[in-house]
């Protein structure tokens, strides 16, 4: 068994297709929505925690692929920009995983990218516009 | 044990003085007690990293062929004031552009104001200026647009009128609904709370008393050597006992000046919070001399003893009512969780602590290296009841439109 968090970026050609029903029905995958959205373009973003068989789990992944869907793995979606980040601690209160706490006694600000889960409210309260979002690639390859 | 600046300043020339951090300062007192201590230390160093809205910088940019008298000025898009001399002018911390869209899609992201131009000027950055001129006969231009960097005007000055206060409101929410603040984001039914104070190391509550700053006090301001000029705005430092036997000091500010051209972008950074606005994150670190005993035990005081009071920023500080939640300690907010109404809440800082200690350091060795005299000041700042009550601001019908 493996367990997988990854952004898909769905064209806007198959946002309309019941993509996630297949991915749980076809192989047998155990999946957790974990934010979803389409924008103004009829585009797709969704964040999903991934669980099963590892075969059937690439099996997934290139199914996935064939419809031109998008996978990027979720601890690579959100980076700090260490330069500016002075370690204030505005973006502690609000993150909603604690992917972003606090060291004691240090008080230094860490980010553990590993419970990050890609809400993006930290990119939007860091007053030292610290943390961004890595650009979505379609040659980036999934995780194993 | 007594001790006057003048010793102390020899001391630091002939590379003989001891300085402490606030921070080493705590320790070696509770290790070897207030008196040996006192003895042994005569400066004790203190900062703070945060955002500190009354900023602001004069620039004199150099005259023009043909000459223009600025009647209004920009510079990146961002006003300033320009309603001095010619080519002298006044940029705030939190000046926005005129075609920001402020709040109007709530909360509003104020991406770039006067704090991020004073960083980019800092940083040596490109800066778009543009003034506008009415003409006269000695100033006949009417309008100049170029491109300046900080080394290429005349004067670039940090003059803030209210920095380094000396201990701030935690701020919490009991509405239903997440507010957005100077405070950063407060979730609703108490969620979170946030402070903005560097506790045991900030500068003015090392000297609750002011008994050793003044007009004169040489600082670390911005990353280069700075002075306090002037009480504050809003000065009015309290002594408040609590009911637990702790006391609660706070109200005292300081007016800072420096030359910005001396100054690092590390240490002058542009903010933007969230719904609220832009300002100007600003480190500044003030030398405590310990003249005596009682100056080191104030400077000694660690965060369990150092308290801040919780206010209700949802209904109560908009509102302008003065209740108050509660009081904690500085050393409750570090740990990550307070109790307010019987409700534990989890804590969050918004002024950076690793900053603030990396400014003592830094201070620290500018005294000891020899580089760093201290300012002795002319006069003191005005101490606990030395001041009036702060005023508030009172609706009045005014004369009838039209009328002188």
């Amino acid at each position: 068994m493996i367990l997988q968090r990854v952004i898909l970026r769905f064209p806007a050609q198959v946002v309309d297709r019941p993509i996630i029903y297949n991915l749980i029905k076809k192989y047998d995958l155990v999946v957790n929505i974990l934010k979803a959205n389409i924008n103004i373009q009829k585009e797709g973003t969704m964040v999903l925690e991934i669980q099963g068989d590892p075969t059937q789990y690439a099996r997934g992944l290139e199914y996935l692929q064939s419809l031109g869907v998008s996978i990027q793995p979720l601890s690579q979606a959100v980076f700090r920009d260490e330069e500016a980040c002075t370690h204030c601690g505005a973006c502690i209160g609000v993150c909603p995983t604690g992917a972003l706490y606090l060291e004691r006694p240090s008080m230094e600000v860490k980010f553990d990218e590993n419970r990050c889960v890609a809400c993006l409210i930290c990119v939007k309260v860091c007053p030292y516009k610290a943390m961004g979002v890595v650009a979505a690639s379609n040659s980036l390859a999934p995780v194993d | 044990m007594e001790r006057t600046w003048e010793e102390i300043n020899e001391k630091i020339k002939k590379g003989k003085v001891v300085v402490l951090t606030a921070e080493e300062a705590i320790a070696l007192v509770r290790e070897k007690g207030l008196k040996e201590a006192a003895a042994r230390v005569d400066v004790v160093t203190t900062g703070t990293f945060g955002t500190m809205c009354s900023s602001g910088a004069y620039f004199n940019f150099g005259h023009a062929r043909p000459r223009i008298k600025m009647y209004k000025v920009w510079l990146n898009n961002v006003p300033g004031y320009a309603g001095f001399a010619a080519v002298d002018a006044f940029l705030g911390a939190t000046q926005l552009p005129e075609d920001d869209p402020l709040n109007s899609i709530h909360p509003g992201a104020f991406s770039y104001g006067g704090g991020h131009v004073i960083h980019d000027l800092v940083a040596r950055k490109p800066v778009t200026l543009r003034a506008i001129g009415y003409g006269t006969d000695c100033y006949p231009r009417k309008e100049i647009r170029t491109v300046i960097t900080l080394d290429d005007i005349n004067q670039a000055v940090l003059f803030n009128p209210r920095n380094a206060y000396q201990n701030y409101s935690v701020a919490v929410n009991t509405t239903n609904r997440t507010i957005y603040t100077y405070m950063g984001v407060l979730k609703p039914r108490l969620g979170n709370a946030t402070y903005s104070t560097s506790g045991q190391l900030s500068p003015l509550l090392k000297d609750p008393y002011l008994r050793t700053v003044g007009i004169g006090t040489r600082i670390f301001l911005g990353g280069g050597v700075g002075y306090v000029v002037w009480q504050g705005t809003q000065h009015c430092p309290t002594l408040k006992e609590l009911p637990d036997g702790g006391k609660l000091f706070s109200g005292g500010t300081v007016a800072v000046i420096g030359d910005l051209k001396k100054m690092h972008p590390r240490w002058l950074v542009g903010v933007s919070y969230i719904g609220y606005g832009a300002s100007l994150a600003v480190g500044l670190g003030l030398p405590i001399p310990i003249l005596n005993e009682e100056i080191m035990y104030w400077a000694s005081r660690g965060d369990e003893e150092l308290y801040a009071p919780v206010i209700d920023y949802g209904e109560d500080y908009p509102q302008g009512n003065s209740r108050v939640l509660g009081y904690v300690t500085y050393a409750q907010l570090k740990s990550g969780i307070i109790k307010i109404e019987g409700k534990e809440i989890p804590t969050a800082p918004l002024s950076s602590y690793p900053r603030a200690r990396e400014i003592a350091l830094t201070l620290k060795d500018w005294i000891t290296s020899g580089r760093f005299l201290l300012g002795k000041p002319v006069e003191l700042l005005p101490s606990i009841g030395e001041t009036p009550p702060l005023k508030g601001l009172q609706e009045k019908a005014g004369e009838e439109e039209g009328e002188k």
